[in-house]
């Protein structure tokens, strides 16, 4: 470095430091250290494709007009001339034909907003199957699971904004959606609309929501979100010198910031080219929101469609007694549905700390294989997610492929209890079998396909015995064993009070490490290798 | 043994590895290595492996050509950006290409795409190839402290808070103070809640009633010109409103299909009587969650919502034969005038639309 830059740096941190103490505050900071593995990028996915949401958003509200007073269209878009419509979805088509850069501003936010969701969505999974949301980093966990929902929210707002005649369609599911809830949910859809559907009010309230409340909460909960991974350092995976009490990586400067910051260009570089080559959402193709209008094969955007496909495939059950009318048809796909996945999504680690007893802090990662009934539950909820999903779109798939639209959502019907259970119990058995493979790895190494001819006229094949890397990384897991019972009754006849739960908390305990692929011991390594009998 | 160390074999994941120095280099403490000599353990941590030298560690001439790369790629990075704006410029915002697989797409919005994607994502690549390439930190160890603090810390800290706890004098007598406080600020929250009150009128009998009364004409949705009942020929559906409602609340519950069937093939009696020689109205709007009833199959005579798949028989009262909608479609009474033109006998005899609660 230069002297000149050295002394620019010197005089900017001396200025601060008397004023703020920089420099006790950042000291251990500047050189924090940051483990590598690709899977640490996709949070990092999540963040950077949420300040491309930000940059662009800023820029799209200066042209954008949250109304949804009426105006008769005089654009260049010559198709809608003439059209009376919404100023929400006149200056929509302004942004996309007649202000310059317009359009790929509108295309960038709409792409990062679909690669955020999905960031999140696949940062969550990267965290739930490694074991990252083990103690202490519960409490980052639950933080994550509400930005995913706020996500989807904000999603779900910023879709609704043009308001086109897609747009219009998933505000009036939404309103379907609001009224089936008892008790209050006709009022809570009257207030939110202010009045009947579609009213005149819900544009510029979903605008202040979008790019104001919303977004508040999201940045303030990502800030939380980092200072948590900032003050409990970041997880690591098994490795040689890799401990539960260190961490080894590159540090904070310049090599993570290089890395990171570097990667904010990246995203934002793609979402850029997508914006240029992939037409998104061409809203000019739908035009103005109409009630009485709809186009065949209307979807969501992506993580809309899991509750898409719940609507869908909900048989009609309606309840209607004592002057009331409770639609179970609609309220357990869209609200009871998700609102328990999403729940038990979030308060697994709790339940996964309960079962296990495990109160120690956790700071090397799990792989998958080594916990085989949560990787397992994993598997099924990605395939309960998964076949909710597919069945939103079920007039694709049954276009598509010339099906029957109803059979598919009877095979969507059936599988959602079917698929879930099949899932877990492949999973698992497939866990199972990696974990005796790196067994197997560890005590007989890799085959090396050499067959050797013994004096005695034996053929054996070759193994080559793992490397000292392998085999510590192999074992550097814990196997688990369910937890004991303790004596139903004490030593004076008293019953354990706890004793129901303690029951429960066996049953489970057996579930989850009942099948378990044991780790080698040193003596069965030993009596292997010193035989030299590799076979 | 470890206390992480509980399958009992002597090697816990950090049962090899002792104390590192705060942030040290590894390649100066092979605490690791030297740790697993010292055991028989076959898994025990064989320690950081040495630093390898990179080729631009070691060689200037690779050192010299990473270095141009990644000034080049900035310097590339620098030409997109220009060339972002001559596109705004130079390029005709109404001015389309033909690209292969991509189509017709508009010249401006690609030029912008590509010159912006390019710029950022050669800053990006640069910053990052000179991270692996050139930046010459080593790995570096650092300790993971145990995120309890220490005992005497935990300590001090109870104290402190009992000390404040015991000044505040809230101990004493704490629901007269405590309680009382606790109310008010739950009643100082809530209270302004009721200003919400005005985010909208009361539902009262609204989601009951649609634009529709005795004798209010039925005109095309779109001319708003009247139908003339033997004008609709038998297969016809035709998407309706009554005649001058423009509204779009009013429209969101008053719209309806007019369709005309053979009156021996119905089996519904109720429909026949609500129909005029064949003709019915029923509500366009979905029972299930709202969307309007687009699709209809004259094979089958069925009526399909593209939203959720409700399927609906128009050859019986609309009721459902398919899909998550509950409820059969609202029909709503027609008759003509003394021109010949369909007009309705007034309102729907149910609410159209989604169930809500109060529905009944």
């Amino acid at each position: 470095m230069s002297s000149t830059v050295e002394k620019a740096a010197g005089g900017v941190g001396n200025y601060f430091d008397e004023r703020v103490r920089l420099a006790s505050a950042s000291k251990s900071l500047i050189r924090k250290v940051f483990p590598e593995h690709w899977s640490f990028l996709l949070g990092e996915i999540a963040l950077w494709s949420f300040v491309v949401l930000l940059i662009t958003g800023t820029w799209l509200t200066f042209f954008f007009n949250p109304s949804m007073g009426e105006v008769v269209y005089d654009g260049s878009y010559q198709p809608l001339r003439g059209v009376r419509m919404s100023e929400a979805y006149a200056s929509t088509l302004d942004i996309s034909f007649d202000v310059r850069g317009g359009l790929i501003m509108r295309q960038i936010h709409h792409w990062a907003a679909l690669i955020f969701v999905a960031a999140i969505c696949i940062h969550l999974l990267r965290i739930f199957f490694t074991g990252a949301f083990r103690k202490p980093r519960e409490l980052n966990w639950i933080i994550g699971n509400v930005l995913l929902t706020l996500a989807l929210l904000e999603g779900f707002a910023g879709y609704s904004l043009p308001d086109d005649l897609l747009s219009g369609t998933g505000l009036r599911i939404a309103e379907g959606v609001l009224l089936s809830i008892p008790l209050v949910g006709t009022y809570a859809s009257f207030f939110l609309f202010g009045g009947e559907f579609p009213g005149e009010a819900l544009i510029p309230r979903l605008f202040a929501i979008h790019i104001l409340l919303i977004p508040g909460l999201i940045l303030a909960l990502i800030t939380v979100h980092l200072l948590l991974v900032f003050a409990q350092k970041h997880t690591q995976w098994p490795g040689p010198g890799k401990t539960e009490k260190n961490v080894i990586g590159y540090p904070f400067l310049p090599v993570y910031v290089a890395k990171t910051g570097g990667f904010f260009f990246i995203v934002f570089g793609v979402s850029a080219l997508l914006g240029g080559l992939a037409q998104i959402n061409p809203i000019w193709l739908y035009g103005p929101y109409n009630p009485s209008q709809v186009s065949a094969g209307s979807q969501p955007d992506w993580y809309i469609g899991f509750l898409e496909g719940a609507l869908r495939a909900m048989p009609n059950w309606e309840i209607t007694a004592w002057g009331h009318t409770l639609s179970l048809n609609v309220l357990i796909p869209s609200l009871i549905v998700p609102g328990i996945f999403f729940t038990l999504l979030a308060l697994y680690p709790f339940v996964e700390q309960w079962v296990t007893g495990d109160k120690r802090e956790h700071h090397l990662l799990q792989r998958p294989r080594n916990v085989p009934v949560r990787t397992g539950l994993g598997a099924a909820g990605i395939t309960f997610y998964g076949i909710l999903w597919l069945n939103g779109g079920n007039d694709l798939i049954a276009h598509q492929f010339h099906l029957s639209l109803n059979s598919i959502t009877w095979f969507t019907r059936i599988f959602i209890f079917v698929g879930p259970v099949a899932a877990y119990l492949i999973t698992k058995r497939i866990c199972l079998g990696l974990a005796r493979r790196d067994r197997e790895k560890v005590l007989h190494g890799r085959e090396t396909g050499i067959i050797r001819r013994m004096p005695t006229g034996e053929y054996l094949e070759v193994h080559e015995p793992a490397p000292a890397e392998e085999r510590f990384v192999l074992t550097a897991h814990e196997v688990q064993r369910p937890r004991e019972l303790g004596p139903a009754v004490d030593e004076n006849g008293v019953p354990n009070p706890n004793g129901r739960k303690e029951k429960l908390r066996a049953t489970l305990s057996r579930w989850y490490f009942g099948d378990r692929v044991e780790k080698p011991t040193a003596e069965e390594y030993e009596a292997i290798t010193s035989g030299h009998g590799h076979h | 043994m470890s206390r992480y160390d509980t399958d009992g074999d002597g090697h816990g994941p950090d049962g090899a590895n002792g104390s590192h120095g705060h942030a040290v280099e590894v390649s100066e403490t092979p605490t690791g290595r030297h740790a697993a000599r010292l055991t028989d353990d076959p898994f025990a941590d064989p320690g950081r492996l040495p630093h390898e030298p990179r080729r631009t560690d070691v060689d200037a001439q690779a050192r010299r050509r990473a270095e141009r790369q990644v000034a080049t790629m900035f310097g590339l990075s620098t030409l997109a950006a220009i060339g972002f704006v001559v596109a705004f410029v130079a390029i005709d915002k109404d001015a389309f290409v033909s690209l292969p697989l991509f189509g017709e797409i508009g010249a401006q919005n690609l030029a912008f795409g590509l010159f912006l994607g390019l710029s950022l994502l050669l800053i990006g690549t640069g910053v990052i190839h000179w991270s692996r390439k050139l930046m010459t930190s080593p790995e570096i160890v650092e300790e993971r402290h145990s995120l309890r603090s220490p005992e005497p810390d935990r300590e001090s800290a109870a104290a402190a808070v009992k000390e404040g706890a015991e000044e505040s004098t809230l101990g004493r007598r704490p629901f007269l103070i405590g309680g009382s406080l606790v109310g008010a600020l739950g009643a100082a929250t809530v209270a302004p809640l009721i200003t919400l009150r005005d985010l909208g009128p009361l539902p009262e009998k609204k989601l009951r009633h649609t634009a529709w009364a005795e004798q209010h004409q039925i005109v095309f949705e779109h001319s708003n010109l009247p139908i003339r009942a033997v004008d609709v020929p038998i297969g016809a559906m035709i998407t309706a409103k009554p005649k001058d409602v423009e509204d779009l609340n009013e429209l969101a519950k008053a719209v309806i299909l007019i369709l005309r069937l053979e009156p021996d093939q119905i089996q519904n009696a109720r429909q026949l009587e609500l129909g005029y020689e064949g003709i019915f109205a029923f509500s366009k709007i979905c029972t299930h969650v709202g969307c309007p009833i687009g699709l209809y199959e004259r094979e089958t005579h069925h009526l399909l919502c593209p939203c959720h798949q409700s399927t609906f028989d128009v050859l019986n009262g609309a009721r459902v034969i398919f899909g998550p909608a509950a409820r059969s479609l609202p029909q709503l009474p027609i008759n003509v005038d003394d021109a010949g033109f369909l007009v309705a006998e007034g309102d729907f005899d149910q609410p159209v639309g989604p169930s809500f609660w109060e529905r009944g």
